[in-house]
């Protein structure tokens, strides 16, 4: 059963005196539970598929549904990880993690016991009553973890989430996502330009292009967890990814410097 | 640290009173005229004086803790200090809910804000002659110009602190299914909170500084009117105890609201203290 429906989608973005296509023609088709990883150099408009998904921007042309139902606006059934963490500072951990089930009107008991458990599921029992400036990069995007799965929606959506943590800590916390993923059974869109970080943890690798934004290669990875990155298959593997993918980054250092993009 | 803070306040302690110091020098070797300049000795007697009940106890008259604050010092300060809470409450609460609005909508912003702009540079102190016209003598007229000055420091920072709030928390809120009211309650208004203290704490220190001035046209009590009136009597001891009571009382104020500010941005970056 396919879960996220990516149909014919398009995006251009108007820049002064030209006109940039960021997507074109994608077209995927995401069963319930998998784990896909959105693979590609900066401005292959990984991001900006992700958040045409979480209803952020809007395709312009072309259809996203998720569960059935067409996306139209941001909403709790696609909750989203953020690079930058995005907690909210003024409130504790615990407010944070409690902050979508408030907005669902949850019951204040039923609300305690859910921050709990999911405080728990972390390991933040400790840190309910600090704020986020106290926490760690690694403690934060734990925290911003919880908030969303608070949510409970069927839908994860993880925009470079691990980006900013040093490698250790980046290991733990794709670990921990591994396990919670094959607890919970969500379906996972994750964003990264981490080869070995899509290798590590995907079902399903897709490889987009530098500008206009397309599908070069959908991978499927059939190694079984937890994956070892010495082995001769895991390295296989990232050689291909890695040829993919500098074929699109010299593409992209080509546009760089005949001054066609900014970033 | 103990020690350290100790050393600190020691160290604050040389520089006034080496100052002091040669003060009191200057003025007992008679060097300077004591009427235009008086002793620190002669500043600190006159102001126990003006602290001082102005009546000796009587129990038939008032209860031990009403005569001990019945002190023209006192008397003034309150004076003072509620003109400058009614003032900044008016103009505070009248800028809050405005620049929430200007902030969060850019039409609102479009209409009122070239209006903003115009008067916003008019200083306080130039509407003394209409504030007396439109409201007399005594205290509306002084909170009608100390409302101006808290006015637009509270409006202009709210105005800003609306609409600096990064996006990614109002992103993170849509996402999390938060409506826009929800999100202007729990996201906005906390997130434009640092800017909106700021704002409050100018405020109050410009109430503070038209407080004073409206003293000196239209009240006859606070700490802005005795020192004018102390002008008049050539008693130059009295002014300057009435500018070291203004000072302390800024400082008590803004110390006060210092502290209040700690507390609500206890979450804030780089206030760990």
């Amino acid at each position: 059963m396919s879960d996220i429906l990516i149909n014919h989608v398009y995006k251009r973005f108007a820049v002064p005196g030209n006109e940039v296509v960021a997507l074109k023609d994608i077209n995927l088709d995401i069963a319930a539970g998998e784990f896909v990883c959105l693979l590609g150099p900066s401005g292959c408009g990984k991001s900006t598929l992700l958040n045409a998904i979480a209803g952020f921007s809007h395709p312009s042309e072309g259809s996203i549904t998720v569960g059935g139902r067409p996306v139209v606006n941001p909403g709790p059934d696609r909750g989203m990880v953020f690079q930058e963490y995005a907690l909210f500072p003024w409130m504790t951990v615990a407010k944070n993690v409690r902050f979508g089930l408030e907005v669902k009107g949850m019951a204040k008991d039923a609300a305690d016991a859910r921050v709990r458990e999911l405080l728990d599921m972390l390991g933040l029992s400790e840190f309910g009553e600090r704020f986020p400036k106290d926490l760690s990069g690694g403690m934060r995007q734990r925290v911003a973890i919880a908030r969303v799965l608070a949510l409970d929606s069927p839908v994860l959506l993880m925009d470079e989430p691990f980006g900013a943590l040093d490698a250790l800590t980046r290991r733990s916390l794709q670990d921990e996502l591994l396990k919670i993923w094959a607890r919970l059974g969500k379906t996972i869109v994750f964003v990264t330009h981490s080869i070995e970080e899509a290798i590590y943890l995907a079902d399903r690798i897709v490889v987009l292009t530098y500008r206009p934004g397309t599908v070069k290669r959908d991978i499927r990875v059939e190694m079984p967890r937890p994956r070892d990155a010495a082995s001769p298959e895991f390295n296989a593997l990232k050689r291909d990814l890695s040829r993919l993918v500098s074929e699109e980054q010299q593409r992209h250092e080509a546009a760089e410097r005949a001054g066609l993009t900014t970033d | 640290m103990r020690r350290n803070t100790w050393l600190a306040a020691l160290q604050g302690a040389v520089v006034p009173l080496v100052l002091l110091a040669i003060w009191q020098a200057a003025s007992s070797s008679g060097l300077v005229n004591a009427k235009i300049l008086p002793s620190p000795v002669a500043v600190a007697v006159r102001w126990c004086a003006y602290l001082a009940p102005a009546e000796p106890f009587d129990p038939a008259n008032s209860s031990y803790i009403a005569w001990i604050f019945s002190g023209e010092l006192i008397t003034d300060a309150i004076g003072s200090l509620y003109r400058v809470v009614m003032g900044f409450l008016v103009g505070a609460v009248l800028a809050l809910p405005l620049g929430l609005a200007m902030g969060a909508s850019r039409a609102a912003f479009r209409w009122l804000n070239p209006l903003v702009e115009v008067l916003r540079p008019i200083p306080p102190i130039a509407y003394i002659p209409l504030s007396i016209l439109w409201f007399g003598l005594g205290n509306p007229p002084a909170i009608f110009l100390i409302s101006l000055g808290a006015f637009f420091p509270v409006l202009v920072n709210t105005i800003a602190g609306v609409r600096q709030v990064d996006g990614i928390y109002l992103r993170a809120a849509r996402n999390l299914g938060a409506g826009p009211l929800t999100i202007f309650r729990r996201v906005m208004l906390p997130a434009a909170t640092p800017y909106i203290l700021s704002g409050v704490r100018i405020g109050i220190g410009t109430a503070f500084i038209v407080v004073i001035v409206s003293e000196m046209i239209a009240v006859n009590n606070g700490l802005g009117f005795r020192i004018l009136e102390a002008r008049e009597y050539f008693w130059s001891d009295k002014i300057i105890a009435g500018m070291l009571t203004i000072g302390l009382l800024g400082l008590a104020i803004d110390s006060g609201v210092t502290r209040i500010n700690n507390h609500l941005l206890r979450w804030h970056r780089g206030l760990e203290h």
